[in-house]
């Protein structure tokens, strides 16, 4: 039954553990390149319960918040890579643990 | 049908979701990204989602990580050195993991919507581009001009954030 038949609550289901997955990339991971990643992968979870819940109740709109939710990740990737970049310039190092410029 | 493409689907999703986090190489980590988004593009057709399907493969797994593997051929990014994670941090990731184990079905079960059950053809959302942009034009007109002025800002930003100083 749980195998045969697709519902909300799968989908929600893998949403979850994509999310706890990013999450946990963000926490474990040092450098600043693996973290942004994991951050994708955060949003894209928020995606798919977005697209999931829409598509099973019937919310058009679901898609298009969805639709500005990739927008503003390509913005927020473009942003943080170059800050990534200019960081890299400086420190000639992108782990996050050695980062400490503003540490009391 | 569903049942088997989302089976296959999403274990695929997972499995390259889990490598992009424990894999050390970034060559590694992006492509294996590459080929999550993509297996989520495919779980948004199933999801008769289909203009957005598109735009995920254009927009991330394209666009984006064209990006990312600019970066990290532009950072010269070694493989990350082998190092004792603190069990602080195991212990609570382990901890939300098994809470997210143990409350998922739990809090799905609390839906009763979500027993709602997927056979193909029947969604009451068209995913084509041209009920999408209809929608996108005419509740979210303005919006959408908001999204135009924050990708010309961000645009600004990195022109500003990567340019080096002349007098340097």
């Amino acid at each position: 039954m749980i195998f045969s038949e697709i519902t909300l609550g799968h989908y929600l289901a893998l949403s979850s553990l994509l999310f706890v997955i990013g999450l946990a990339g963000v926490i474990l991971r040092r450098s600043l390149l693996i973290i942004m990643m994991s951050l994708e992968l955060l949003l894209n979870a928020a995606n798919l319960a977005l697209v999931a819940v829409g598509r099973f109740q019937g919310i058009p709109d679901a898609q298009v918040a969805v639709f500005f939710v990739i927008t503003v990740a390509a913005a927020e990737v473009a942003l943080g890579l170059a800050i990534l970049v200019a960081i890299f310039r400086i420190k000639k190092t992108t782990a996050a643990d050695q980062l400490a410029g503003l540490r009391f | 049908m569903e049942a088997v493409f989302f089976w296959v689907l999403a274990t695929s999703l997972v499995i390259c979701a889990t490598a992009v986090v424990l894999f050390r190489n970034p060559v590694t980590n992006a492509v294996c990204l590459v080929a999550g988004l993509a297996f989520q593009a495919a779980l948004f057709i199933t999801l008769e989602a289909n203009f957005l399907a598109a735009v995920q493969v254009i927009v991330y797994a394209g666009a984006v990580m064209v990006l990312f593997l600019f970066v990290i051929m532009l950072l010269d990014v070694r493989e990350e050195a082998r190092r004792t994670i603190p069990w602080v941090k195991v212990g609570g990731v382990g901890v939300v993991v098994l809470a997210a184990g143990l409350g998922i079905p739990r809090v799905i079960e609390a839906f009763p919507t979500a027993k709602k059950s997927l056979h193909w053809g029947e969604g009451a959302v068209s995913g084509s581009a041209r009920d999408l942009g209809t929608l996108l034009f005419q509740g979210y007109g303005p919006l959408f001009l908001a999204t135009g002025v924050l990708l010309l800002v961000a645009t600004i930003g990195v022109v500003v954030l990567c340019r080096r100083d002349p007098e340097a």
